[in-house]
Parts: C-alpha cells; structure tokens; sequence
C-alpha cells in the first residue's frame, strides 16, 4: 500500500531524512520508534506534503501512484490521513463546518457526491460516540481551548469521519489519560483495521502497542529505518533502550 | 468622392444604431444628458434642474458648493493617492463608455471566473458585463425587479414606511427631508461630505414611522432603478419612536466604474427606542495587481441616536475600492442608547483602507461596541482608526473595542489608531488589538483534511471574521464568505 524507497528530505537546508526505505503493505498496522529528533514527524510531513519539507531524493508510492507528485488536497482525497503530533487550532471555524466541508472536498475530488448537512452530522456523531466525546464538543472551534488529551481524541473523530485508506498516527498516545488511552486504541482498531487499510503509528511507549498490537515495528533514527522486527522489539525497546538494541 | 459615400454610410448606420436603442427604450437619457466635464455653480444648478428640484434645494446645495471651494482636501489618512483634479471629472451621468462585448465568451476571463465563483446568474451576468444583446435582458430584468418590487412596496405602504429615491422624496416628502437632510452630517462636516451636498445625484429615502417595524429587509436592489449605484450618493433614513429597520447596502458583483471618485453621504436618525440595522458590503473595482486603476471612495457615514435607549449597528465587509477613507460613527445623544460597529476590511495587492468608527458619548449610560477585523494580503495598506470620546456629563457610559488585524504575507501593513477622549470618570472603556500571521500550521492542517490553499485560506479567514460576519443578515452572510475568499485570491503561499 505505501512503498517508501531510498527518502531523503531537508528543511531550511538541513538533511532531516536520509535514505529512508519502509513498505506497509494493506492490512498492517506498522510502529515506528525512536529518539527525539530523529525525524518521525518529519516523514509524516513529507509524506502529507508540507510546504517546506524538500524531498531531495527517492519516491513514495500509494496504491502504485507517485505520492510525492500530488498536492497535499489531494493525498487526502486519495486516502492519506495524518493524525498530528500538535493539532492546530482554527479560531472562528467549528468542528463541524471544518470537517463537513473537508470531507466533502475529499468527496468531490473523488467524483462522489457531497453529504448532506443531515447525514454530515449523523455520521460526527457516530464517530465522537466511538471515541467518547462529548459531540457538544463538535460545535466549538476547531482545537480552540482543548486540553491536550481532548485535541488528541478530536483528532482520532477527525479520522473516523474522514475514513481514510491509510493513517499516519504522529505520537496520538502521548498527553491521553490511561483510560483516554485505551478508548483511543480501541478506536483505531474499530476505525482502521481493515484488509485495506494500513497505518503507520508513531508511539514512544509500548502503552499504546498493547491496545493497538501493531504487525510490524521499526526504529527511525537519524533519517531512517535501522531495525524492523514484531510487536517483541518494542518491548525490548522499552526496557533496554534505544541505545543498546541499536548497538546490538 | 467615395470616402463621403462611407462618411455618410457610417453616419447613417449610427442613426439608426441610436434609434434602435431609443426603441429599446433604454439607456436614452442615460447616454445623452450628462453634465459637461468640470465643477461650477452651473453644474450644480443643471443637477439640481435635472432632478426638477424646488429652491430650497437648490439654495442648499449652492450653500454647499461654496463651502466646498472654501476648504481644502484633508491629508491624515494613512493613505497615499495622486492628486484629485476636480475640474477633470464629471458630475452627472458620466457618458458611459459604449461596451462591444457580443457575449459573455468576449468578457475578461478574470472577470467571468469571479461572476461565476459568487454563483451570479448567466443572464445577470450579461447585465454586469454590458453584453450588447443584455439590453434586452436588462429590459426584462428590470420588469422582473418592478414586479417584485411593486409588491414589495404594497405591504411597505401598507405599514407606512416611506422607501424612495433621494430624489423623489424631496419633491414628495419636502418637509421630512428639509427637516433632517444635513442635520446629522452638516453641509461642512468634511471636504466629501460637503462635495457630496452640492452635487449628489442618487440615493435613498427611508422613514419609518413611530411603532412601525419594517417588514423586510429594505435594500438598494428594490429601488426600481436600472442604474447602478452612484458616484455621489446620498442616504438619509429616519426611525421614528420604538420603530425598527434593517437597511442593506451595496452588491457583491465586483462593479467597474468609470467614476474614479466616489463619495456618499449617509444620515441616520434613530428616535426614542428605535433602532436601525445597516449593513455594507462594498466591492468597488480595487484596480489590478499592479495597482492601476480602481475606485477612490470617500464616504461619510453617521448616526445620530437621538432618543433614549435608540440603537444603531453598522456592519460593513469592505472588500473593494483602490483607497477607501470611511468612519461610520455614532452620536450617542440619547440616555442608555446604543451603538454598534461590526468591520471586516479586506486589502490586498496595492489596496489602502483607512476606516473605523466614531463613538461619541453624550447620552447617561450609552454603551457601545466596536469589533474591527482588518485583513492585509500583497502590498496592501490597512488602518483601523477609532474614536470613543465620552462627554463630562455622560455618567455610567461603557465601550468595549476590539480590533484584530490578520496578515498574509510579509509585504502588507496593518496599523491601530485608536483615539480616546473621557471626560467624566464612571466611564468603563476597554481596548484590545491583536496582531496575527495567518500560520503554515493552520494552513498544512486543514490541507491535509482535504482542501486545497485557497478554500485553506478562506476557511481561516472566514473563521477569523466571524464574529462580524454573524452580524449579517443571513443571506448577505453567505456571500459575504466568498467574497473573502475572492478577494484574497492568489495571496497565499
Ligand atoms: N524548521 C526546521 N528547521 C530546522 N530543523 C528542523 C525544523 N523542523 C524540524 N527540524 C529538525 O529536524 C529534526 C527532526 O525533527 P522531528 O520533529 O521530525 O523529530 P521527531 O522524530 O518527530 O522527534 P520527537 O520524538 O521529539 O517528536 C530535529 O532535529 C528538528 O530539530
Ligand atoms: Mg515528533
């Protein structure tokens, strides 16, 4: 499903990636560990397109198309949805007029037709069930006012109502109380775990891990992919260290 | 020999050319009765003649003009414009300029996109472009608008409110207009101001009598009149005692003029709990992307809130215009009366707007609210100027004033001027100015959810305005939105 080769990216002329190679194929979910600073949100930025991040070398592709070479609109539309380590906030745009008009840009740039004001709101409230939120919450500004774990479990509605093919969850886990955290990780299996879905979770901590069993779990660090192995890496991770499994 | 035989042909063809217009029964007088280029006592007088006006009026304006010549062009506007020449413009139906477009394929494509992005109608569109055969559509629109409007006028009559051109109402209404024309912008009030009282042309007449609450939404639209908007405008609406009026002004169409200079006048008068709503949207032609050409507009907009517990809200989208100089203000005379002034101002490219309001305190216990949302994209200038003065024996007043200025880019200018005058010590009065960037952050975030730049761009926007655009009445708010987003178009990245 996506196909990472040989990456290499910088920002403001730095080298942030350099020759990441990662595939995930339809049907994972995949862990990405590693150091602060190694570049995890970076390659989740490259891959939505932020201005700003240059790629300088190798490809992405998603579902066999050139990732790279479509417009950040259009990733979404295609099915790429990022779950961001810091939501932004929006100050005048509620939940609800920022999410019913983006998935029906999605919609329309996917030939298909737009929902209606109704069903838009039908389907919110489905979604801020699953994740437990208060949809009350729908109606405020966008991120406006949130405290962290509550813009990390908006987020997670965000993704339930824009249903994408493939996630790429930026530290999701990180500021949610232990239970939030287990409603979180229920609610990405509910929402993504699918034989044709896949997603890519970046995560500090095996808390997560133990809701959400990831297939696959690698490490990132300097710029790119140095170990790959199953759910047992992380642990080891966890319990020894980035240092010492590295040196191993 | 053959050479007059073409002289004379061509002088035929536009005979009959002209003659066929005439049948149309449109635009005749509109093309040939204009005042000559210039500005003399004599304009003045063939204005007032053409509008069949009694002495008085005549006298008034003759007052005006001469005043006019006494004063000078006022320069502390953060604005910079070349030089007005006066003498070299006209004052009274401007010829038009004869359109040659055969259909809306020959419109400026930049044009046609933005009529189509506001969702104007094909055939409206024709009427806006001047297609050659739209005359006849204009025709018929403009049967359509008088069926309308006649109904309209029914159940206005029928509540007693007076809606009428400027015009009319001073040969109908004599007294009512003698009564207040001037009393809330004097004939010296400011340079426009007083150009405006010699030599106004169009305008609107409202008054709703005591305990009458306006049916509809009044608007410019339903004046049953085929010409556009003026260059000199002159408004004066009068609520009477516990009455109530929602008055809306302009069009979202982007409108080109060959009037440079534009310079209205508008008088409110809200009696005893009375109150009036008025809303703009204005979208003169701003000039291109390199700053020739676009619409000067000088207005000067005041109310006087006369009786105790009288309100008056102005809310504007200013969107248009090359220089826009305007400060609709509130004289707040009346005890606990109130006034409000809700402004998104857009400028982009080589735009300047220099508006704001005024809030003068005189009445016990006035309040009054100011919420400005300046916006600069491109090379634009954006000055919010404000004054809240409070008179010594205006006890308990309250003003709370907001003004947020949102920047695109690293090239436009945003600029607070804020006046307070408080002369007696109970008064509460509240500033807050912020100054932001619109941000990559929020920008990438909402691409990534799945719109492109500009719907990004016009979401924060919009978002950003809010609080002024919710004081729309519903269905100026929608366009409004998108006129945002027009008009910051290609000032993002
Ligand atoms: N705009 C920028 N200019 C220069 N360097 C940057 C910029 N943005 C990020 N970096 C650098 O890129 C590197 C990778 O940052 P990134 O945010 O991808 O790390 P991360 O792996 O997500 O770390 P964390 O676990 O702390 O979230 C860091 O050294 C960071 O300082
Ligand atoms: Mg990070």
């Amino acid at each position: 499903m996506l196909e990472i080769e040989n990456l290499t990216a910088e920002i403001d002329g730095k080298t942030i990636l350099n020759g990441l190679t990662l595939t995930v194929p339809a049907g994972e979910v995949h862990a990405i560990m590693g150091p602060n600073g190694a570049g995890k949100s970076t390659l989740s930025y490259v891959l939505g397109g932020r201005p700003g991040y240059e790629v300088t070398g190798g490809s992405v592709r998603f579902d066999g198309e050139d990732l790279l070479d479509m417009e950040p609109h259009e990733r979404a539309a295609a099915g790429l949805f990022l779950g961001f380590q810091y939501p932004v906030e929006i100050p005048g745009v509620s939940n609800v007029q920022f999410l019913r008009e983006a998935l029906n840009s999605q919609r329309k740039a996917r030939g298909e037709e737009p929902l209606t004001g109704g069903e838009f709101l039908k389907l919110a409230k489905e979604k801020s069930a699953l994740l437990k939120l208060d949809p009350e919450m729908l109606k405020r500004h966008v991120n406006v006012g949130f405290s962290g774990g509550e813009k990390k479990r908006a987020e997670m509605v965000q993704m339930g109502i824009l249903d994408p093919k493939f996630a790429v969850l930026d530290e999701t886990d990180s500021g949610l109380d232990i239970d939030a955290l287990r409603v979180v990780g229920e609610g990405i299996n509910s929402i993504m775990r699918a034989p044709d879905k896949a997603v890519l979770l970046i995560t500090h901590y095996q808390r997560l891990l133990e809701v959400v069993k990831p297939d696959k779990v690698s490490i990132l660090s300097q710029g790119r992919i140095v170990q790959t192995g199953g759910p047992e890496l992380a642990v080891r991770l966890e319990e020894e260290g980035y240092d010492a499994v590295m040196a191993a | 020999m053959s050479e007059d035989i073409d002289i004379q042909d061509r002088e035929a063809r536009e005979a009959a050319e002209k003659a066929a217009e005439y049948e149309h029964g449109w635009s005749s007088d509109i093309e040939t009765e204009f005042a000559e280029k210039g500005l003399n006592e004599d304009t003045v007088r063939f204005i007032s003649a053409k509008k069949g006006e009694p002495e008085w009026m005549l006298d008034w304006r003759l007052k005006a003009f001469r005043l006019w010549q006494e004063m000078e062009e006022p320069n502390w506007a953060k604005l910079g414009y070349p030089e007005i020449d006066y003498q070299d413009a006209y004052y009274y139906a401007a010829p038009k300029k004869k359109v040659e477009l055969d259909s809306l394929d020959d419109l400026d494509p930049e044009i046609k996109r933005v009529y189509d992005k506001l969702g104007i109608p094909l055939g409206e569109q024709e009427v806006l472009a001047g297609v050659k055969g739209a005359k006849k559509v204009a025709v018929d629109a403009v049967f359509d608008s008088v069926s309308v409007a006649t109904s309209f006028r029914e159940e206005l009559k029928r509540a007693g409110v007076i809606f009428l051109s400027i015009s009319e109402a001073i040969r109908e209404y004599p007294d009512l207009v003698k009564k207040w024309l001037g009393k809330v912008v004097p004939q010296h009030d400011n340079y426009f101001a007083t150009l405006n009282s010699a030599v106004f042309s169009d305008g609107t007449f409202v008054y709703v009598p005591e305990g009458v609450r306006c049916p509809m939404e009044l608007s410019t639209y339903f004046r049953i009149n085929a010409e556009n908007t003026g260059q000199f405008e002159r408004t004066l609406i009068v609520a009477e005692k516990g009455s109530y009026v929602s008055y809306l002004e302009g069009c979202t169409a982007p409108m080109r003029d060959e009037n440079q200079l534009h310079a209205a006048v508008v008088e409110l008068v809200a009696m005893e709990d009375a109150e009036i709503k008025y809303s703009t949207v204005q979208n003169w032609y701003p000039g291109n992307s390199e700053g020739v050409g676009g619409i000067y507009n000088f207005v000067t907009k005041r109310a006087l809130c006369q009786g105790a517990r009288s309100k008056v809200s102005w809310t504007q989208v200013e969107t248009g215009s090359a220089v826009t100089w305007k400060y609709p203000s509130c004289v707040l005379n009346g005890e606990d009366s109130v006034g409000e002034f809700y402004s998104v101002a857009v400028t982009n490219n080589y735009q300047q707007a220099d508006t704001g309001t005024k809030m003068i305190h005189n009445g016990k216990g006035s309040r009054s609210t100011i919420i400005s949302k300046g916006i600069s994209a491109g090379k634009s200038d954006n000055t919010y100027r404000g004054m809240v003065r409070v008179a010594a024996n205006a006890d308990g007043v309250r003003n709370r004033t907001e003004c947020d200025s949102l920047l695109i880019g690293d090239q436009c200018g945003a600029h607070t001027v804020p006046y307070i005058e408080v002369k007696n010590p109970t008064a509460q009065i509240e500033h807050e100015a912020t100054t932001s960037k619109i941000s990559d952050d929020q920008l990438f975030y909402a691409m990534q959810r799945g719109l492109d730049d500009e719907e990004a761009m016009a979401l924060i926007v919009n978002g950003f305005a809010k609080e002024v655009l919710k004081e729309l009445p519903m269905e100026f708010a929608v366009e409004a939105q998108k006129l945002l987003a027009i008009s910051l178009e290609g000032s993002v990245g």
